[in-house]
């Protein structure tokens, strides 16, 4: 079913706060957030769109290259990339980057994956469940000019020029065809993405950007400076490049807050109204009561 | 001419499928004949709407797109539109969008509308906010411009883990473009005395918009009416499992509503998404809504807030849910919903077995 020469795929992945499981200690006393509390994760669906790229190079070959645009922390997400199977990794990263919107966001990664140049497959998570936008990829394959597929659920066939898809929507299923490159956002349903592999773990676990140094040489004194510690693993290839906003050529008007047409006007904390309301005792009585109350004012039958 | 008609605009994306315009589509032409009549007050020239329905065949569509708060509709008919496909489409309200330059452009939060919109507004170089939950016109100070821009259109939606309520704006680029899920704004009546012009449109596509074909569509027709079931029994995080979840759908049964759920319920595989409410999901006003074991996260409730009746069951007192709630039960929900259920089976057994004295009463 499969006669494909060898692929290319860049996958986009985010590093984002965990907002599906907000405990007790994220909430402050007047309502806003500890954003520090909610651990960081790899955004699910990112994941997803991960393991639709590996199973893609195990049918066909070729590389899997992964970006993530962030802050230096998430180095983390590109090592797990690294433990999973992913061959080449890069962090964008810049203080320019910051306050990006998702257009903004959109034209830093497309000239990262421009940089990086030779590509058939462009894929990420349908959307990151910080935003829930589902923006960013269709605003990526505008920008490189190639067409998109989005809620990609399944890889029905690859040759040397198509892909065919079937996208899993709300209202039903479709299924495409269509040329290479392409630009393809992957659902949650599409897989089980793979654990990290125990033994690229052991081997890749030291791999880090420059910017995590002097961290890293804190646990090991041997390395006495940076240039020693980046020569041992430059050797072993386990520097993590780091691409700032000039190495991609992005211009700066088109980055950061300055790139970003949305602005924010005002954020207001939710203030609950106070309905008028009971306390109902669960028991047999307090529940009588209650129902003959929504019957009296038909609002049950 | 035109151009000078149509500038000022507030677009509406018209959705379609079998002849039949999408819900959200209408909804939205309602609030862009509210938003235009509130540019009118403040201002010389009132706002045209203008819906953008692009198909093959379907000519008669647009008067149904008029009579719903349209004043003109944009006919863009051609055998390559007949589906939707991305590049196609987006090809149309990019041109028209160029040539005409629209204030506002409004787009259905359906799986086609959340493929479009970024595409084009990505190419237009311009914002756009998803899953609005509000839209309002307001004015707009930029300290560092010492500016205020008039009359922008304030979309609304929570924010970053749902505990916020962010208004967004784009001042310096057009259109000032929105996502809005169905069900969020009321459709309005249609008036089939509204007048309008409907203005077809030459269709030129490039080779390069044909890269993709649909090889086949499978529409599964919903069988969930959560939109306008009049009680919702919806289930969250706090039930306990896939069989204290067909307690829902028992309660639901007996109320003559449907099952509802959280994204978190949906998430761990209890119940499938067509029944989620919320902002990703369906927004609801029914008459009565039983959230049973949601905390009540802003995303939620703000699907379901409008209902008349809320009753929370939850084991935690502290949920948010309960802050809105009409009825609150601190409860295990495996405990609360059983009785629930046995006091209406036991009134409704009491009024067949013909104790007319006692429904008198009431």
């Amino acid at each position: 079913m499969t006669e494909s020469r060898p692929l290319h795929s860049v996958v986009l992945v985010k590093q984002v706060p965990d907002t599906h499981n907000v405990t007790g200690d994220v909430m402050t006393k007047d309502g806003t957030m500890n954003r520090n509390a909610l651990p960081a994760i790899f955004n699910p669906e990112d994941l997803n769109a991960l393991e639709m790229a590996l199973q893609i190079k195990e049918r066909t070959g070729g590389t899997v290259t992964v970006i993530t645009m962030g802050p230096p922390k998430a180095a983390a997400i590109l090592r797990e990339s690294l433990f999973r199977g992913a061959d080449k990794v890069v962090l964008l990263t810049d203080r320019k980057f910051a306050g990006a919107d998702t257009l903004a966001t959109s034209y830093a990664l497309t000239c990262a994956i421009r940089k990086i140049g030779d590509y058939d497959l462009v894929l990420a998570g349908r959307q990151a469940i910080d935003g829930d936008t589902a923006q960013v990829g269709p605003q990526t394959a505008e920008k490189l000019g190639i067409p998109q597929i989005t809620y990609a659920e399944q890889i029905v066939e690859l040759t040397s020029t198509h892909v065919t898809v079937q996208r899993a929507l709300d209202s039903g299923s479709e299924i495409v065809r269509c040329k290479m490159p392409v630009l393809m956002t992957v659902v949650g349903s599409a897989n089980t993405p793979r654990p990290a592999n125990v033994r690229r773990q052991m081997e890749r676990k030291l791999a880090a950007t420059p910017l995590e140094y002097a961290a890293i040489r804190k646990d090991w004194p041997e390395f006495e400076t940076d240039e020693a510690l980046d020569a041992y693993l430059a050797a072993r290839d386990l520097r993590i490049p780091v691409w700032s906003a000039e190495a991609i050529g992005a211009t700066e008007g088109s980055i950061g807050l300055a790139g970003s047409p949305t602005q924010v006007h005002k954020v207001n904390f939710v203030v609950l109204e106070s309905a008028e309301s009971k306390t109902i005792t669960p028991d047999q009585e307090g529940i009588a009561a209650m129902v003959a109350e929504l019957v009296r004012e038909y609002i049950v039958g | 001419m035109t151009n000078e008609t149509a500038a000022n605009a507030i677009w509406v994306f018209i959705e379609h499928t079998d002849g039949v315009i999408a819900d959200v589509s209408l909804e939205l032409t309602g609030k862009a004949r509210e938003l235009a009549d509130r540019l009118a007050a403040s201002s010389d020239r009132a706002p045209e709407v203008v819906g953008l329905l692009c198909g093959h065949d379907v000519d008669a569509l647009a008067h149904d797109v008029i009579a719903h708060g349209a004043d003109r509709v944009i006919l863009a008919d051609d055998p390559e539109l007949e589906l939707y496909r991305t590049l196609p489409y987006a090809r149309v309200a990019i041109t028209e969008a160029r040539k005409r330059g629209p204030e506002i452009f409004l787009i259905g939060g359906t799986p086609n509308g959340r493929d479009f919109a970024p595409r084009v507004a990505s190419a237009l170089r311009c914002g756009l906010t998803a899953d609005c939950t509000d839209l309002q016109i307001g004015d707009y100070y930029v300290k560092k411009e010492d500016r205020t821009y008039k009359d922008l259109l304030f979309q609304i939606r929570p924010a970053f883990g749902g505990n916020l309520i962010a208004t967004i704006v784009n001042p310096h680029t057009r259109p000032q473009m929105a996502t809005v899920r169905e069900g969020v704004m009321r459709k309005p009546a249609a008036d089939a005395s509204r007048k309008g012009v409907v203005e077809k449109i030459a269709v030129q596509l490039e080779p390069e918009d044909l890269v993709l074909e649909v090889l086949s569509r499978q529409v599964r027709k919903s069988t969930v009416k959560l939109k306008d079931a009049p009680v919702i029994v919806a289930g969250g995080a706090g039930v306990d499992g896939s069989e204290e979840f067909a307690l829902l759908r028992d309660l639901a049964n007996l109320l003559g509503g449907e099952v509802g759920a959280s994204r978190a319920a949906v998430d761990a595989g209890y119940i499938d998404r067509a029944h989620q409410v919320g902002q990703t999901g369906t927004t609801v006003r029914p008459r009565l809504y039983i959230a049973a074991g949601i905390s009540g996260a802003i995303q939620h409730r703000a699907g379901m807030d409008q209902s008349s009746k809320i009753i929370a069951i939850n084991t935690d007192p502290s949920a948010p849910m309960f802050q809105i709630a009409h009825y609150k039960i601190v409860g295990d929900v495996g405990e609360v919903l059983p009785l629930i259920i046995k006091t209406l089976r036991e009134r409704s057994m009491d009024q067949s077995d013909g104790h007319a004295g006692e429904a008198d009463e009431e």
